[in-house]
C-alpha cells in the first residue's frame, strides 16, 4: 500500500506530542482534552465498551481462553470480575444536549462541486449517521450511497493527518513560513502562480479566490474534474450564447427522452430528478389516471435505462445520430440523422409533439456538446424550455471548459511558465488525462502543494501536503443543483488536524487570518446587510438552505442544429469510459463501504471489469458454455484490453442490455496511493495470494480528446478462473420457472385487470390454510396499551436500484465490511440487498431491481428452528434477532426462504481502531463473531419512537417512525408503517391490488410485501 | 504378527464333509471348540504379553490422525467456523454431513445387541461385542460436531436446560434441542449396554490376568462379579432390560436427526418420509461399517471360527435389505416432487440430476443404489473380500447421500439471486479425517485391552451349554 | 485363588457408586449459587470514587431531589451525571475548603473532568432506558434500593436478567404512583390492589419479548 512514511495514529500521536490536536475532536464526548495519552485510550475504551472483543481472531488469546474457560467450566461465570468501567461527567454541560439523545445538524456535501443538503445525526458530539434534509431542493430528504458514506470517509483512519514537507512531518506554521518565497516572487505581477482547483459552487471560497486574482493580476485559475461535464456547459453555451445552468422539472413531464444520461443515477440533482420523476410514477388504485413514459437511448446499462419503458442499446457513436433523427422527425433542419429504428423513433417523436411543454429530453454528460445543443434545440421547439426546462445562472464559481484549462496548466508547467503550483483538493495526478503527463508536467514546477483528504498520489509529488477537513469538519457554503446556496457548518472538530480550502487560501490572501467560520460568515454579512443578519444566519444553518433559488432567466434556446463533425474512420471495438458507479472518480476507493457495495447492475464489488454484450463475449470466443459456469462459479476470465497502444488486464463481465461491440469500463480504482482498503488490504483474506490493489487503474487509457471513450480498442481473452466477487449472477426471471418474484405489468394491462399479481404468481399462493388462527396483533382494548404490527411496503416500479438505501442500513446498523475474499465466499453482511432480475432476451432484457430486507414473517420459518431462542418474534410482528444470545447454529438461514440472514463467520467488526468505533451508531450493538444477524426494521429506532409516544400518552404517529432505507430512498420505494392503523400509508398500500408477497405460497406471512412493477410502454411500439 | 503359542484344539477336526458344502448350514462358531478353547484364543489376545507389531503400527497412524483432529479444533475455536466452506446459502457442510454419517454408522451396534437378541439371532452373539463398541466410539466423533459446528461453541451448553440467571429455557420447538436429548440418551444407552456386556468377561480376565496390575483394574472394572447363579440371574434381567430400552432408540434417534431437515421448509428436505429413510440407510450404513472393520480384524486375529463366514454372509444380507429400502427412498424422493407439483420440489430434484453438484448425485447412486445389488450374489456375499469392496461403497454412498441432502439442497433453493455454490477446505476434511481417525484410534485401544468378542456368549453357542442346559431341568 | 482386593472394597465401592450423585449434585449447587452472587454480579460492592461522594447526606441529609444532578432521567435513557458545575453551584459556597472537595474545585477550575467508576453497569448489548420506567411509576429504590442510606454508592440489585424480568413479568408488584417515583422512603400500602390498577391506568405492557432490551 502506502510508502513506510504513512504514519499510523499512535506514532503519529506520539510525534506530535500528546492527543491534544488529535482528539480535540471528541471531548464533548469523551471529554478527553485535558487527559494525556494513556488516560485517554482508557476513556475511548470506556465509551465504546469493547464487550466481546477478546474474542478476535487474534486479538488478546489469552482473555479469550480465561473467557472461553470460565464459560465451559462454571456455565456462566464469564461475566464475573469485569473491568472497572469510568464514567466522566462534563464539566460544564454544553447548551441543549441532553445525555444520549442524539441531535441533528443541518450541513451539505458536495460531489464535482454540488451540494446536497443533509442533516447530520449527532451523538454527545460524534457524527454517526447522515440523513437527507427535506428542506433542500437537491435533496428533499433523500441521500445517496456517496452521501451516506461520506460518514465513514470522515472517520478513515487512512486519511492523511499531518502536514508534509518532501514526505517528513512538518507543521501548518511551518507551510506558511515556506510558501512566503513563492509569494514573494509572484508579487509584481502573479506570473507563475497558478492555482488548480476542482469544480467550485462555493460563493466564498471563488470570492476569495477573485480577491487572490486581484491581488496576483498574472496568476491563473485552472480548474480539473475527472468526471468531467464541458460538454454540458458547451452544449449551454451552443444553445444559449453562455455558460447557463438548466434544471429539470420532471414533475411536469408526460414524455422524457433520455439519450445516453442517467439522469436517475448520477450527475447533479438526480436525486431530486428521480424524485419527481417517480412522482409521474407511482400506480395507485383509482387516483392514477396517466402515468409517464420514458424512452432510454443508451450505450450501456444505468439507473435510468433500467426503469425506461423504451430502451435501446446503440454505440456511443451513434447517440447523435439519433439525436438528429428525432430533431428532424421535429421538423428542425438536422443532416446526418440516423436511419435505424426509423418506426420507433417516429412514434417517439409523435409522443413528444402529443405533449409539448410536457416533455424533456436529456443528454447524457458524456455526449459530446452538439448532442446537448440538438437536444436544447429540441426542447426549445417542443417548448419545454422555461416550462419543464428551466434555465438559470451557472452555479459554478467561474464556468470554464476545464479539459482546456487543465491543457494550458500541462503546457505552462512544461514550459517552465509555472512556478508555483497550489493545488485544492482533487487528485490530478491520478485523474489527469493520460496524454497530458500531468506528473511530468508538474515535476517542471518548483513550488508544488497540494491539499488533500488523503495522502494520495499527488501529495507524493508535491512539495507541501496540507490534510484536508471533511466537510462535517470545517465551515463553507456551496451550492445545489438549482443554485440554491446550503451553509456547510462542522459538526465536529477537525479529527485529524485538518484544514479547509479557506484557511489555505486565507494564508495565500495574506492579512489576518480568520477562522474558516468568521470567512463563510463575513462573506454572506457583506452579501446581506441587514440588521437582521443574526435571526437570518441562524435560519439558514437551522434550515440548510440560505435563501431561495435563483430565478430562471426567461431565454430560448437557438434551434440551430450544429452540422454534423466529420465522421471519424473508426475500427475495432468502441470502448465507453464512465465514473465508477460506487467508488465514483476514485476519491471513495478508501471507503469500505462503497468498495463493497455490489454495483447496480453488475453486482461486482471491489474492482471494476469490462463490461460487454453477450453477443460481443461470444465473438471474442466466451461460449455460452463458459458463461454457464460462470453463473456457477463466481469466476470469469481475464481479457486484455488494448487501445492506442497501451494494453491493461481486467476480469470481463457479460451483461444482458449492454450494446454490441462496446466495452465499457469504469475509472477510479487501482489506487497505489489510496490507503489500505483501496489497496485492498483486508483482515479475512483466506489465500493471501489473492490479496491485490482494489481493481485496475483505467486512466492510462483515457485521452484529452477522446475523454469519454472512442473507437479502436481491441479485446483479448487471456485465462479463465480468474476469482471476481460478485454478489448475484445473472438470473433470467424465467431461469427457474415463475416464482412470482417480480411481477410486473403495462400500465394498459394494470387498467385492464388491476389485480393481475394474483394470476401472475404461483398458483399455490391462493391454497393457503390453516388450522391455527394466528396471533392477534389487532388493537383489542382500545384503553389497553397500544399495540403495533409493523410493517413494509417496497414499489418496485419506481426503485431504480440507486443503492442509497443499502448504505444508508449498513451505516445506520453497523454493520461490518468483510473485504474480497469473504465476499467472493458468499459471506457479504448487508442486511439489505437489491436483487436484480432480468425478464425477456439477453440482448435488450427488461431489467428489474427489488430491495430485499428481512421479511419479518409472521410464520416466520427461522424462529422454531434456533434451539436457544435467538431469533423470536416480538408483539409488535417483529421478528426480534438477539445477538447475545445466538450460538450460531446457522439453521435459522439455512431455514430462510428469502436468504437474508447473515452470519460472522469471523470477527468481521472492527473493535481495534479507536476512530471507527468513535462512528458507530451507539443504538446498535455491535455483532461479534459466530452471531447471526438480520435487519430488525431499525428496531432502535421503533423503541425510540414509542418510548416516546409511551411517554406522552399517544400512539406513534404514522411516519413517526422511518427506517434508515426508507430515509435514503429517493422515489419514496420503501414505505413503513403500522398496520393497525388503517389510514396509514403503509397500510393503504397493502390495500393496492398490485401488493403481493414474496414466496407467499409458504404461508410465511410476510409484513415486507411489494408492488407489482408498471411500465408505460408505447402501444404502438409493442411490436419491438 | 507372533503366531499363537497352544495349538488350538480344533484343528484336528473331525471328517464329515461327505454332502455337497452348499447343503451345509454354515456354523456361528466352527466345531471342535471347547469352553476352554473359546475363553483361550479370546483372551489371549488382550493378555498376551506381547504387542503385535501390527497393533502398534496401526494404532500409530491413527493418533496422528487425532491430532490433527484436534489441531482443526483449535484453529476453528481461535478463529473461528469461517475456516470452513460454508457460507450464505449453504449453512451447513461438512459439520452436519458428518454428524449425520457418524451417528448413522452407529445404529448397526445397538440393532445387532438389542433387536438381534431380542429375536433370538443368536449368530450375533459374536459380534454384538465389537459392534456395540463401533457405536460407541461412531456416537463419541459425531458428538463432536453439533458441539463445533457453532459459532460461539464455548457457549453451546446454552441447548441444555438448566435453571440459570437469564430466567430463560432453550427452544423445545427447535429439532435441534430434540438432538441434544436424542443423542445424549443414545450415548449413555449405549455406553451402559456395552459396559454390563462386559463385566462377567472383564471378570474372566481378571481372573486370568497375568500381572496384579492388570488384576486389580480388571477387578475394579468387574464391579466384583462373582458368576454366582445370583449375579447371572440379575445379570440376565439388566441385560435384557438395556436391551429392551435401546430397541426404540435405534429408531427414535436417526429418526430425530431426519427431523434436522424434514422440519425445514427447504426443497429437498422439507420431506415426510425422511424418518424411515434416514433409519433404513443408517442401519445400511452401520453394518457396511462393521463390515469394514470385522473382516479386517478377524484376518488379524485369526477369528474365523468365531466370526464365521455365516455372520458376513447375514450381515451383506441386511445390507441389501436395507439398501433397497434407501434405493426406494430415492425413487419416492423423485416421485414425490415429480408428483406434488411444486415447482420448488421438482427445480431440487433436477438440480440434482443437472445441476453442478450432478456427479455427486450419480456417484451415489452407484455406490448406495447399484453396489448393494451385488448381495444378491451369493458367490460375493459369501467372499470375505467382495463383501468388503460393497462396504466400502456403502460407507462412501452413505456420505455423499447426506452432501446431496445438504449442501445440493441449500444452495439453489427458493430465490434465484441467493443461489450459491459448496465446497469444503481444508479444514473440513482435516476434520474429518480427523474424527476418522479418532474412532479408529479408540477401536485399537479396544481390541488390545478388552475381549473384542463376548466370551461367555461364545461358550453358550457350544452343544455343551446346551446340554448342562437340560441337565439342570 | 488369591485376593486381589481387600475385604473394605465391597463397602468403598457401594459408597462411591451412592456418593457421586450426591458429589455431582452438590457441585451444580454450588456454581449455582456462585453465578448469583455478588462475586459475579458486584452486588453491594462500592468503588473508590475520587470523591466519597454520600448520597445520604445529600439525600435524607439535605433532601435533594434526585433530578437537580440527574437531569436527564425523565428525557433520556441515560440518567446523566451532574457536570462539575453542578456540585459547585453549592460548594463555591459552602465548605469551600474541605480537602475532601479538592478534586471537584480542581476539575472546575481546571476543566479536566471528575473521573468516577460506574456503580451500575449493564452489559453492551442490553438497552435501559430510565425515562420511560420512571414515567410508568417505577421508583428509583426498586433497582437501586435506599440510595438515601448510602454512605458509598453500591449496586443494590443483581442486574441479572432473570431480576429485570421478575419485574417485566409482574410489572404489578412492583409499580407504583408517579407522584411517589422519586420518594425513596415509598412503602406500598396494599400493592395487590394499586398494582394491577396502576398497570392499567399507565398502560403498562409486560414486554418479554427480546427486542425490549437487546438489539
Amino acid at each position: 500500500m502506502n510508502n513506510n512514511k504513512q504514519l499510523d495514529l499512535a506514532a503519529f500521536r506520539a510525534r506530535i506530542g500528546g492527543a491534544k490536536e488529535y482528539w480535540r475532536s471528541l471531548d464533548e464526548l469523551a471529554r478527553a482534552d485535558a487527559l494525556d495519552d494513556a488516560e485517554l485510550d482508557e476513556v475511548m475504551f470506556r465509551e465504546f465498551p469493547r464487550q466481546a472483543a477478546p474474542l478476535a481472531t487474534g486479538v488478546d488469546r489469552r482473555n479469550f481462553m480465561k473467557l472461553m474457560g470460565a464459560s465451559m467450566a462454571f456455565a456462566g461465570l464469564a461475566a464475573c470480575n469485569r473491568p472497572e468501567q469510568k464514567i466522566i461527567p462534563y464539566t460544564k454541560q454544553p447548551e441543549g444536549l441532553i445525555p444520549g439523545r442524539p441531535l441533528y445538524f443541518a450541513t451539505a456535501m458536495t460531489l464535482g462541486g454540488v451540494a446536497t443538503g443533509v442533516l447530520a445525526e449527532s451523538h454527545m458530539g460524534r457524527p454517526t449517521k447522515i440523513e437527507g434534509n427535506p428542506d433542500h431542493p437537491s435533496s428533499l430528504g433523500a441521500t445517496d450511497a456517496f452521501t451516506q458514506a461520506s460518514v465513514l470517509g470522515l472517520y478513515d483512519p487512512d486519511r492523511s493527518q499531518v502536514v508534509r514537507h518532501l514526505g517528513e512531518i512538518s507543521t501548518w506554521s511551518d507551510f506558511i513560513a515556506g510558501i512566503q518565497p513563492a509569494l514573494q516572487a509572484a508579487q509584481k505581477d502573479g506570473a507563475g502562480l497558478r492555482l488548480l482547483t476542482q469544480t467550485i459552487t462555493s460563493p466564498t471560497l471563488g470570492a476569495q479566490i477573485q480577491q487572490l486574482l486581484a491581488q496576483y493580476p498574472g496568476m491563473k485559475w485552472h480548474q480539473w474534474e475527472p468526471v468531467n461535464r464541458d460538454n454540458v456547459r458547451e452544449g449551454r453555451r451552443m444553445a444559449f450564447g453562455g455558460y447557463v445552468n438548466t434544471v429539470y422539472d420532471f414533475s411536469k413531464a408526460n414524455v422524457v427522452v433520455s439519450l445516453d444520461s442517467d439522469f436517475l443515477g448520477s450527475g447533479p440533482g438526480h436525486l431530486r430528478y428521480a424524485r419527481d420523476f417517480m412522482s409521474r410514477r407511482r400506480v395507485r388504485k383509482g387516483q392514477t389516471k396517466e402515468i409517464n413514459r420514458l424512452y432510454a437511448i443508451e450505450s450501456g446499462p444505468s439507473n435510468s435505462g433500467s426503469v425506461a419503458d423504451h430502451r435501446l442499446a446503440v454505440r456511443p457513436s451513434q447517440i447523435e445520430g439519433y439525436a438528429r433523427a428525432i430533431a428532424a422527425g421535429l421538423g428542425l433542419a438536422a443532416a446526418g440523422g440516423t436511419t435505424e429504428h426509423a418506426k420507433w423513433i417516429a412514434t417517439l417523436v409523435r409522443d413528444l409533439q402529443d405533449n409539448r411543454g410536457a416533455s424533456v429530453v436529456v443528454a447524457g454528460d458524456e455526449q459530446p456538446p452538439a448532442v446537448h445543443a440538438i437536444v436544447h434545440a429540441i426542447n426549445q421547439t417542443l417548448g419545454n424550455v422555461n416550462t419543464t426546462v428551466l434555465v438559470t445562472d451557472p452555479i459554478e464559481a467561474a464556468p470554464a471548459n476545464q479539459l482546456e484549462s487543465l491543457r494550458q496548466l500541462v503546457t505552462d508547467m512544461n514550459a517552465g511558465k509555472v512556478k508555483a503550483l497550489i493545488i485544492l483538493g482533487g487528485n490530478p495526478v491520478f485523474d489527469a488525462p493520460a496524454d497530458f503527463e500531468f506528473s511530468h508536467a508538474m515535476a517542471k514546477v518548483p513550488y508544488r502543494a497540494h491539499l488533500s483528504l488523503y495522502y494520495d498520489e499527488t501529495s507524493l509529488l508535491a512539495h507541501w501536503h496540507i490534510p484536508e477537513t471533511h466537510y462535517l469538519e470545517s465551515w463553507s457554503d456551496a451550492r445545489a443543483h438549482d443554485g440554491v446556496v446550503s451553509i456547510v457548518q462542522p459538526l465536529i472538530a477537525p479529527l485529524y488536524n485538518g484544514r479547509s480550502p479557506h484557511e489555505v487560501m486565507g494564508t495565500l490572501i495574506g492579512g489576518l487570518d480568520q477562522t474558516p467560520y468568521e470567512t463563510v460568515r463575513t462573506y454572506w454579512k457583506t452579501k446581506a446587510p441587514g440588521l437582521n443578519f443574526e435571526s437570518e444566519w441562524k435560519k439558514w444553518l437551522h434550515d440548510g438552505v440560505a435563501g431561495s433559488a435563483p430565478a430562471p432567466r426567461f431565454v430560448g434556446a437557438s434551434t440551430g442544429i450544429p452540422a454534423p463533425a466529420a465522421a471519424k474512420q473508426s475500427s475495432g471495438y468502441e470502448i465507453v469510459l464512465r465514473h465508477d458507479p460506487t467508488i465514483y472518480d476514485g476519491r471513495f476507493a478508501n471507503n469500505g463501504w462503497l468498495q463493497e457495495l455490489p454495483k447496480p447492475h453488475t453486482k461486482i464489488t471491489w474492482e471494476n471489469a469490462v463490461l460487454v454484450s453477450p453477443k460481443t463475449a461470444r465473438e471474442i470466443g466466451m461460449g455460452d458454455r463458459q458463461r454457464e459456469e460462470l453463473e456457477n462459479e463466481r469466476s470469469t476470465w481475464l481479457v486484455e484490453l488494448g487501445y492506442r497502444g497501451k494494453t491493461l488486464r481486467l476480469p470481463i463481465w457479460v451483461v444482458p442490455g449492454h450494446p454490441d461491440g462496446v466495452l465499457t469500463v469504469s475509472f477510479g480504482y487501482g489506487r497505489e496511493q489510496g490507503g489500505r482498503i483501496a489497496g485492498g488490504e483486508a483482515k479475512f483474506i483466506e489465500n493471501p495470494y489473492e490479496h491485490q490493489i482494489a481493481g485496475v487503474n483505467v486512466y492510462p487509457i483515457r485521452f484529452s480528446d477522446a475523454l469519454h471513450g472512442a473507437a479502436g480498442a481491441t479485446i483479448a481473452l487471456l485465462s479463465s478462473g480468474y476469482r471476481i466477487a460478485c454478489t448475484q449472477e445473472h438470473q433470467n426471471i424465467e431461469a427457474a420457472g415463475n416464482r412470482g418474484i417480480i411481477r410486473s405489468a403495462s400500465f394498459e394491462e394494470y387498467q385492464k385487470n388491476p389485480s393481475f399479481v394474483r394470476e401472475s404468481g404461483n398458483e399455490e399462493e391462493r391454497r393457503i390454510e390453516s388450522m391455527w388462527p394466528g396471533h392477534q396483533y389487532r388493537q383489542t382494548d382500545p384503553d389497553g396499551p397500544a399495540k403495533y404490527a409493523w410493517a413494509m411496503s417496497i414499489d418496485t416500479s419506481v426503485c431504480t436500484g440507486c443503492n442509497g438505501c443499502v448504505i444508508a442500513c449498513q451505516s445506520e446498523n453497523n454493520i461490518a465490511i468483510v473485504g474480497k475474499d469473504q465476499v467472493w465466499r458468499e459471506r457479504e453482511m448487508h442486511w439489505l440487498r437489491i436483487d436484480r432480475y432480468y425478464k425477456g432476451s439477453p440482448e435488450n432484457p427488461e431489467t428489474f431491481h427489488q430491495p430485499v430486507p428481512c421479511m419479518q414473517c409472521e410464520n416466520a420459518p427461522c424462529e422454531p428452528v434456533c434451539p436457544v431462542e435467538a431469533t423470536s418474534h416480538n408483539q409488535d410482528g417483529l421478528n426480534d434477532m438477539t445477538y447475545n444470545r445466538c450460538v450460531g447454529t446457522r439453521y435459522c438461514s439455512n431455514n430462510c426462504p428469502y436468504k437474508v440472514r447473515r452470519f460472522n463467520f469471523y470477527h468481521y467488526s472492527d473493535f481495534e481502531t479507536p476512530a471507527l468505533k468513535a462512528m458507530r451508531n451507539p443504538d446498535v450493538t455491535v455483532r461479534t463473531r459466530g452471531v447471526m444477524e438480520k435487519c430488525t426494521y431499525c428496531v432502535q429506532r421503533i423503541n425510540a419512537a414509542k418510548i416516546a409516544a409511551e411517554k406522552d400518552d399517544r400512539r406513534v404517529r404514522d411516519g413517526g417512525i422511518v427506517t434508515a432505507c426508507q430515509q435514503a430512498c429517493p422515489t419514496e420505494a420503501i414505505i413503513f408503517g403500522d398496520l393497525n392503523d388503517p389510514t396509514s400509508r403503509v397500510s393503504q398500500l397493502k390495500r393496492e391490488p398490485t401488493n403481493y408477497g414474496l414466496l407467499e405460497e409458504l404461508n410465511t406471512r410476510p409484513r415486507t410485501t411489494y408492488l407489482a412493477a408498471i411500465r408505460n410502454p408505447n402501444p404502438e411500439i409493442k411490436a419491438d | 504378527m507372533a503366531p499363537n503359542e497352544q495349538t488350538p484344539l480344533h484343528e484336528v477336526r473331525p471328517v464329515t464333509q461327505r454332502i455337497p458344502e452348499r447343503f451345509v448350514p454354515v456354523p456361528t462358531i466352527e466345531p471342535g471348540h471347547s469352553f476352554a478353547s473359546i475363553t483361550d484364543h479370546i483372551s489371549s489376545i488382550v493378555l498376551r504379553r506381547k504387542t503385535p507389531a501390527g497393533w502398534v503400527i496401526g494404532f500409530a497412524i491413527t493418533f496422528v490422525l487425532v491430532m490433527v483432529l484436534t489441531a482443526t479444533i483449535a484453529k476453528l475455536v481461535f478463529v473461528g467456523v469461517g475456516v470452513f466452506g460454508i457460507n450464505h446459502p449453504v449453512g451447513w457442510g461438512f459439520d452436519i454431513i458428518n454428524f449425520v454419517w457418524w451417528i448413522g454408522i452407529g445404529h448397526a451396534g445397538t440393532l445387532i445387541s438389542a433387536i438381534l437378541l431380542l429375536l433370538r439371532q443368536e449368530w450375533r452373539t459374536s459380534i454384538n461385542r465389537f459392534a456395540e463398541a463401533m457405536t460407541l466410539f461412531a456416537v463419541a466423533s459425531a458428538g463432536l460436531y453439533p458441539l463445533l459446528h457453532t459459532g460461539r461453541p464455548w457457549y453451546a451448553y446454552w441447548l441444555f436446560p438448566y435453571p440459570n440467571t437469564m430466567g430463560l429455557w432453550p427452544q423445545f420447538r427447535s429439532p435441534l434441542m430434540w438432538d441434544v436429548f436424542a443423542v445424549s440418551t443414545y450415548a449413555t444407552v449405549s455406553l451402559l449396554f456395552w459396559y454390563v456386556g462386559l463385566i462377567p468377561d472383564l471378570a474372566t480376565l481378571r481372573d486370568r490376568a497375568p500381572s496384579l496390575l492388570a488384576k486389580r483394574i480388571y477387578g475394579m472394572l468387574a464391579l466384583g462379579w462373582r458368576g454366582s447363579a445370583r449375579h447371572w440371574y440379575r445379570y440376565e434381567h439388566a441385560y435384557l432390560l438395556l436391551a429392551g430400552l435401546s430397541t426404540p432408540l435405534v429408531l427414535s434417534v436417526h429418526t430425530i436427526v431426519s427431523f434436522d431437515f424434514a422440519v425445514a421448509v427447504i426443497p429437498g428436505w422439507h420431506s415426510t418420509f425422511f424418518p424411515p429413510y434416514f433409519v433404513a440407510g443408517a442401519v445400511f450404513a452401520g453394518f457396511a461399517m462393521v463390515l469394514t472393520l470385522a473382516i479386517p480384524t478377524r484376518k488379524f486375529f485369526r477369528l474365523e471360527d468365531f466370526i464365521t463366514m455365516k455372520h458376513l454372509e447375514n450381515m451383506g444380507k441386511v445390507m441389501l435389505a436395507t439398501g433397497l429400502i434407501v434405493a426406494y427412498s430415492y425413487v419416492m424422493e423423485a416421485f414425490f416432487a415429480w408428483y406434488s407439483g411444486n415447482l420448488y420440489e421438482w427445480y431440487m430434484m433436477t438440480n440434482r440430476w443437472q445441476g453442478p453438484y450432478k456427479h455427486m448425485y450419480a456417484a451415489l447412486i452407484v455406490c448406495n443404489g447399484l453396489a448393494p445389488q451385488l448381495m444378491w450374489i451369493r458367490r460375493i456375499r459369501t467372499s470375505a473380500v467382495g463383501l468388503f469392496i460393497t462396504a466400502m461403497f456403502v460407507n462412501v454412498g452413505m456420505w455423499l447421500e447426506r452432501f446431496v441432502i445438504i449442501p445440493t439442497s441449500l444452495h439453489r433453493d427458493f430465490l434465484p439471486s441467493s443461489w450459491g455454490m459448496y465446497h469444503g477446505t481444508m479444514y473440513d476434511w482435516s476434520m474429518y479425517i480427523g474424527s476418522i481417525g479418532l474412532f479408529l484410534c479408540l477401536l485399537f485401544l479396544f481390541v488390545r485391552f478388552l475381549p473384542l468378542i463376548s466370551i461367555f456368549e461364545m461358550r453358550t453357542l457350544l452343544p455343551e451349554a446346551h446340554a448342562e442346559a437340560h441337565e439342570e431341568h | 485363588m488369591a485376593q486381589i482386593f481387600h475385604r473394605s472394597t465391597n463397602t468403598i465401592s457401594r459408597v462411591t457408586i451412592f456418593g457421586s450423585v450426591f458429589i455431582a449434585g452438590f457441585i451444580l449447587w454450588v456454581i449455582g449459587g456462585i453465578v448469583r452472587a455478588p462475586y459475579a454480579t458486584d452486588q453491594n460492592v462500592t468503588r473508590d470514587q475520587p470523591v466519597p461522594f454520600s448520597h445520604q447526606h445529600h439525600v435524607a441529609g439535605l433532601g435533594i431531589d434526585c433530578r437537580y444532578c440527574h437531569t436527564s432521567v425523565e428525557e433520556s435513557n441515560f440518567a446523566g451525571l451532574p457536570p462539575t458545575a453542578t456540585c459547585m453551584n453549592c460548594h463555591a459556597q459552602i465548605w469551600t475548603n474541605a480537602n475532601m472537595l479538592e478534586p471537584v474545585r480542581a476539575s472546575f477550575a481546571s476543566g479536566k473532568p471528575l473521573v468516577w467508576s460506574r456503580v451500575h453497569r449493564l452489559p453492551q448489548f442490553v438497552r435501559f432506558n430510565h425515562s420511560i420506567h420512571v414515567a410508568k411509576g417505577i421508583g428509583c429504590a426498586s433497582c437501586h434500593g435506599r440510595i438515601d442510606r448510602m454512605a458509598l454508592t453500591y449496586q443494590a440489585a443483581p442486574l441479572t436478567m432473570e431480576w429485570c424480568l421478575s419485574c417485566h413479568r409482574a410489572p404489578e408488584n412492583f409499580v407504583r404512583p408517579r407522584g411517589e417515583v422519586f420518594n425513596m422512603a415509598y412503602e406500598p400500602a396494599n400493592q395487590e390492589i394499586d398494582g394491577p390498577r396502576l398497570v392499567k391506568e399507565y398502560k403498562i405492557q409486560k414486554l418479554t419479548t427480546c427486542s425490549t432490551c437487546h438489539y
